[in-house]
Order: structure tokens, then C-alpha cells, then sequence
């Protein structure tokens, strides 16, 4: 009998799970011309502020839904529905993140075809979020301007990981003295050339800019099949 | 913190690897773990201590080896090591850049196992 350690090699990303399930996810967007946007941010960043009245906007132009990941103690579906979008809420219990399969799961039912943009709103978390792909076309990060300039510098993973930036409640930004020009500093710094948007869903500032942005992905996912 | 669930997934692959080698005892982990992959080294160790207990890798190791994150420097044309995660730039030339060549490994690669 061999007593001595054999090393055998096995190069298999750890998330392989989540990875190709991820993957199948996109192509069946892709096929369905559905453009997926996920969000990630703090909690109390005004996610769902800002989803309630993306999802208002958008509604009068496309077919938009939404998921939306809460822990069990949330619910932010219910306020959501006020947009008259479809919304679906993903309850995650203890798990501080959305993984792909919790997104397949949630989608049973629906019919993709008839949708032209889907916004999936992560759980509020810096940190786990990043592991995950979901399938998105964009991964959307928000940081509002309470949390202060420095947040990209604590949380570079997921900066890094995301596609675009977005500051939120812009409106509140000389009340707390919110360096902007900083706040631009740190996050082309973590993630260099990322395209960022200011934004405030209560007075609609920047509102402009960021559904244009939006509605120019989604175009060209549906002109894309 | 999702470093619970990363290590059960971690024990997961290892557990299904090892049985594809016969009736095997796994003694160590081998991993490859980047900057940008979202997972802190000590809390994913301390995760996977408690995550093996009663499973088929219970009293193996994780042995942990950390990469440096990469950066293609479009001004050099070379692969760089940026100053840190919060400076994604050339340290030879100081050039930004966002393509990051390596750094998001969470990578099983390889295993210990004993006959
Ligand atoms: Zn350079």
C-alpha cells in the first residue's frame, strides 16, 4: 500500500456550477432579445427608489420586468409593483447574494419573448455580489452620495467588476458635501474608462442621461436578433 | 460573507474529483485565489474548517496560494502588476487601464489524496 500523498490535477473553477448555468442564461437572453441589466449596491444606496421609477420610465417605451432579491425580512417587490411593471421577488433567507440558479428558477413562467428588457436587482451587499455572474448584459453598481467619495477605494471588486457606475440621490450631494470630482477620481481608479452617470430619482436629475443609456442597450439587443 | 457557501462548493468539487480516483482520502486542497475574486483568504479558510467537518474531506487542508493580479499595459504591451487593486494602472508607466489579464481566480487545482 502507497502511504505517500498523491497530487492529482484538477483546474476547475470553483463556481463552475454557477459559471455555465450563468452562461446558458445569456445565450437565452440573447436569443429572446431580452437585455439584462443587474444592480448592485449598499443597502439604503436608493436602488429601489431608483428601480421604481427606471421601471416607470421604461415601461412607456418597452416590455420591462424585474427581480428582485430580498432578504426574508424585505420586501421591496411590493413597493416595485407600483410601477406597474412585472415584478418577481427572489427571497434569498440567509444567503447575501442572487447566483444564477436562483435567477433560472425565478424565471419559470415567464415568457421571455415577450420582454425586451429585464432589470434584476441584486441583494444590497459591496461584497458577495461580485463572485456571481448572473447572465447580465451590465452589471450596474450604485453608491449614493451618503456613503461617501472613498466607497469604490473599499470595495474594489466589485467596481472592478461592474460595467458602469452610477451615484445616486445627487440631489442630496451639497447637503453632505459630497466631493464629485473625488468620488470620479476613485472609481476610474479601481476600473479605468468606466462609464458613470449621476442621478437623483427624486428630483429626476441625470434621470435623462441614464434611461438614455439604458434604452440604447436595449435597442441593440432587440435589433441584434 | 458567502465564504460558507464558497467553501461547500469548494468541498463539493474536491469530494467529486477525489471519487472519481476510487476510495480515496483527500489530505489537501489546493487552490488558486485572485484579488478580484470577491473572497477573503482567512475567512474562506476559517469556512472551510467548519465546512468539512463530517463530510469526506473532513481533516484535509486547504492550502491556499494567492495571485497577483495582472493588467495589460496598452502603452507598454506588456502584462503588469498594477500598485494595488485601488490603482488600476501600468506601475512603469503610470497608463490606466482596465483590462485585467488575471486576478479573478477561484480556481481548485489540484488534490492530496491518499490510497
Ligand atoms: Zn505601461
Amino acid at each position: 500500500m502507497n502511504t505517500a500523498p498523491r497530487l492529482i490535477e484538477v483546474r476547475q473553477n470553483v463556481l463552475k456550477k454557477n459559471d455555465v448555468l450563468a452562461r446558458a442564461l445569456r445565450q437565452r437572453f440573447r436569443d429572446a432579445g431580452v437585455c439584462v441589466f443587474s444592480l448592485v449596491s449598499s443597502p439604503g444606496a436608493g436602488k429601489t427608489t431608483l428601480l421604481e421609477k427606471t421601471l416607470t420610465e421604461l415601461r412607456r417605451r418597452c416590455h420591462v420586468a424585474a427581480l428582485v432579491g430580498d432578504l426574508a425580512t424585505e420586501n421591496d417587490a411590493a413597493r416595485l409593483a407600483r410601477s406597474e411593471a412585472p415584478v418577481k421577488q427572489i427571497i434569498t433567507g440567509t444567503v447575501c447574494h442572487l447566483e444564477a440558479a436562483m435567477v433560472e428558477q425565478a424565471l419559470e413562467g415567464w415568457n421571455l419573448e415577450e420582454l425586451d428588457c429585464l432589470i434584476i436587482e441584486n441583494v444590497g451587499n459591496l461584497v458577495c455580489p461580485s463572485s456571481y455572474d448572473l447572465g447580465e448584459a451590465l452589471r450596474i453598481v450604485l453608491m449614493s452620495v451618503t456613503e461617501g467619495e472613498d466607497k469604490p477605494l473599499k470595495y474594489p471588486t466589485i467596481f472592478n467588476t461592474s460595467d458602469v457606475a452610477v451615484i445616486t440621490k445627487i440631489d442630496l450631494a451639497e447637503a453632505v458635501e459630497f466631493d464629485l470630482k473625488a468620488a470620479h477620481r476613485s472609481i476610474q481608479s479601481v476600473r479605468p474608462g468606466m462609464q458613470m452617470f449621476e442621478v437623483s430619482a427624486k428630483t429626476g436629475q441625470g434621470m435623462d442621461e441614464w434611461l438614455e443609456l439604458l434604452q440604447s442597450r436595449i435597442a441593440e439587443t432587440v435589433f441584434r436578433i | 460573507m458567502h465564504e460558507l457557501s464558497i467553501a461547500l462548493s469548494i468541498i463539493e468539487g474536491a469530494s467529486s474529483e477525489a471519487s472519481r480516483h476510487g476510495d480515496v482520502k483527500v489530505s489537501a486542497v489546493h487552490l488558486k485565489l485572485g484579488p478580484l475574486s470577491g473572497v477573503v483568504k482567512d475567512a474562506l479558510l476559517f469556512s472551510f474548517e467548519l465546512a468539512c467537518e463530517e463530510t469526506a474531506l473532513e481533516g484535509s487542508r486547504l492550502v491556499i496560494e494567492e495571485v497577483p493580479v495582472l493588467v495589460f499595459c496598452p502603452n507598454c504591451k506588456m502584462e503588469r502588476t498594477p500598485p494595488s487593486i485601488q490603482q488600476m494602472c501600468c506601475p512603469v508607466c503610470g497608463e490606466w487601464t482596465p483590462q485585467v489579464v488575471q486576478g479573478h481566480e477561484l480556481e481548485l487545482v489540484a488534490l492530496e489524496i491518499c490510497e
